[in-house]
């Protein structure tokens, strides 16, 4: 078996390994971690033939330039409209191509999206903590991130032919301004007009926005009285609004509790759109019900399925490259939109 | 325990509340719901996150729904507080000496006390593992004595070391990695919270109960 060496020549803040994520630990105060962009991840990965969750790198846009020493390996590029040049090779995001001896990628934040993903043909070699190797920020265990000068190997690296060339950017992996929410779990202790004005009014993030977590810069949300709540489990897409009426859109490696009330939660299938967006971008907050919040769950996770399921199968030819793409057409929006 | 309150939270989670005011009672509470969930198959269920009044029980939203989550839950209520007899032990060796226990003096001076005191006061009680949040393995140990509760100070201070045991109200917490803190750091434990081992990576359960062990600075 082959393995490729790449060197970093550059690794912007918070470009880090991750992969799927580590669940099941939050008891212990440890948040899943894992991409923040959870779907564009997935289909770097898939585009490859890759489990889903396999370890690839998370793209912040502060940029990444790897210069490939050893050997040679297909790699795929998704998520955001990030600029991608393969040894002068220019295009988008939501491609596949191949990186030989002495070539480099450069991958750079481009029209919109803050993070982008590369996942390797072969197993990139990173150290776990606790079965996983996506890095916790906080903590800086797992994988870690990457820093310039440093090397990375790719067990097992593979040139992937069948699978060269452009993805299809999914409609659902783009922000549309928009994010769903259940109110609560502290809802009832903000002044109704309070609830009323997060859920009617524009919010822009601001750039205090990491992998732990986005502020916003809108109208400040005030408690019918003061309150002092017991420290309470926390989740990604949790909105807390400290003392100061800001809300707080809590991310990947969010703290596990807190003692901030929550006005309201954005559903996990906003989540990954929520994330791609940037300082200055407008969101907007509406409320679902409970029952609708698991209703579009489900149908997304179909539309996701659908959209990978296809993305799994390799391309041999031409002409079922073309009806592939007729086929997915139907979540699929233009990548130069 | 009186009325249960359920809240949605998101597609995929349900917080259950006991009461909105911490007591041994509640958290007590609290625990015995999180091993009587662990004992039984709720389908769908992911991960269940106690906390000292309420716990959070995450689930596939693909595979189940907040009312099956609620009513599966019900069929374990009403459940009776946990009981310390029936909690694992644990002794963690702590090191109270000069240069270890840099808040020690300012605590013995909130509660009009000799530093020994302190030290004896907080050696002789036994803490129950609230719950853990925060960060990775800061378990919350309620059971701090009365006589020597101070409060958070008013500004945190950074690069506290691992390792440190502190104390905040009524909650003691030994750290776990290097984070600011704003709580009194009145002594140095050499025990491995984060355990390396993969088959028990955290040494506490929440529910287990804790007791200290005094040791000079020659056994650190």
């Amino acid at each position: 078996m082959s393995s490729a060496r790449l060197r970093v020549v550059h690794a912007g803040p918070l470009v880090s390994i991750q992969d799927g994520g580590r669940f099941g630990q939050m008891r212990f105060g440890v948040s899943a971690s894992g991409p923040m962009d959870r779907i564009s991840f997935a289909i770097a990965n898939t585009a490859l033939g890759q489990p889903e969750t396999a370890t690839g790198i998370e793209v912040s846009l502060g940029g990444l330039i790897l210069e490939c020493k050893e050997g040679a390996v297909s790699f795929a590029v998704a998520g955001g409209g990030f600029s991608v040049d393969c040894a002068g090779n220019n295009s988008t995001s939501w491609t596949v191509q191949t990186l030989h001896e002495g070539q480099k990628l450069s991958i750079r934040g481009g029209v919109w999206g803050s993070w982008a993903y590369v996942a390797f043909a072969g197993i990139l070699k990173a150290k776990t903590w606790l079965g996983s190797t996506a890095t916790h920020s906080m903590s800086g265990f797992g994988g870690g991130a990457l820093q310039s000068g440093q090397d990375i190997a790719i067990d097992d690296a593979r040139i992937a032919n069948d699978r060269l060339g452009d993805l299809p950017c999914p409609a659902f992996a783009k922000p549309d301004g928009e994010a769903h929410v259940v109110t609560g779990p502290q809802d009832r202790h903000f002044a109704r007009s309070s609830v009323e004005t997060f859920l009617s009014s524009p919010y822009n993030f601001t750039d205090a926005f990491d992998r732990m977590g986005v502020r916003l810069n809108g109208p400040e949300l005030h408690l019918s009285e003061a309150l002092s709540i017991p420290s309470e489990p926390i989740l990604r897409g949790s909105v807390q609004v400290a003392g100061d009426g800001v809300p707080t859109v809590l991310l990947a490696d969010h703290q596990t509790t807190g003692g901030y009330p929550k006005v309201a939660t954005v559903i996990s299938s906003d989540m990954d759109r929520l994330s791609q967006m940037r300082a200055h971008d407008s969101i907007k907050f509406v409320a679902v019900s409970p029952g609708q919040a698991v209703a579009m769950a489900r149908s997304e996770a179909q539309t996701r399925r659908v959209y990978l399921d296809e993305l799994a199968k390799p391309r041999p030819s031409l002409n079922e490259r073309l009806l592939r793409e007729n086929l997915i057409g139907g979540v699929v929006s233009g990548a130069d939109e | 325990m009186s009325d249960v309150r359920f809240k949605p939270v998101a597609d995929h989670a349900l917080l259950v509340e006991f009461a909105s005011e911490i007591s041994d009672e509640v958290n007590r509470t609290v625990i015995a719901l999180d091993h009587a969930i662990a004992k039984t198959q709720i389908e769908g269920m992911q991960e269940v996150i106690p906390a000292l009044v309420n716990l959070l029980a995450v689930f596939d939203p693909l595979q189940t729904d907040h009312a099956q989550v609620e009513a599966a839950i019900q069929k374990l209520l009403p459940i009776s507080p946990a009981r310390d007899e029936e909690a694992m032990h644990h002794t963690v060796d702590v090191c109270y000496d000069e240069g270890f226990s840099p808040d020690l003096a300012a605590v013995a001076k909130a509660c009009n006390m000799s530093e020994e005191a302190v030290i004896a006061a907080h050696g002789a009680a036994l803490y129950r593992v609230g719950m853990y949040g925060f960060a990775p393995g800061y378990a919350y140990l309620a059971g701090v004595p009365k006589v020597i509760q101070v409060p958070r100070k008013t500004a945190p201070v950074r690069n506290i070391p691992a390792g440190s045991v502190m104390i905040a109200g009524p909650q003691c917490l030994a750290t776990t990695i290097v984070m600011p803190t704003g709580w009194s750091i009145i002594g140095h434990t050499p025990a491995k919270i984060m355990t390396g081992n993969p088959d028990r990576p955290f040494l506490f359960e929440v529910g287990d109960t804790v007791s200290f062990n005094r040791i000079r600075r020659e056994a650190l």
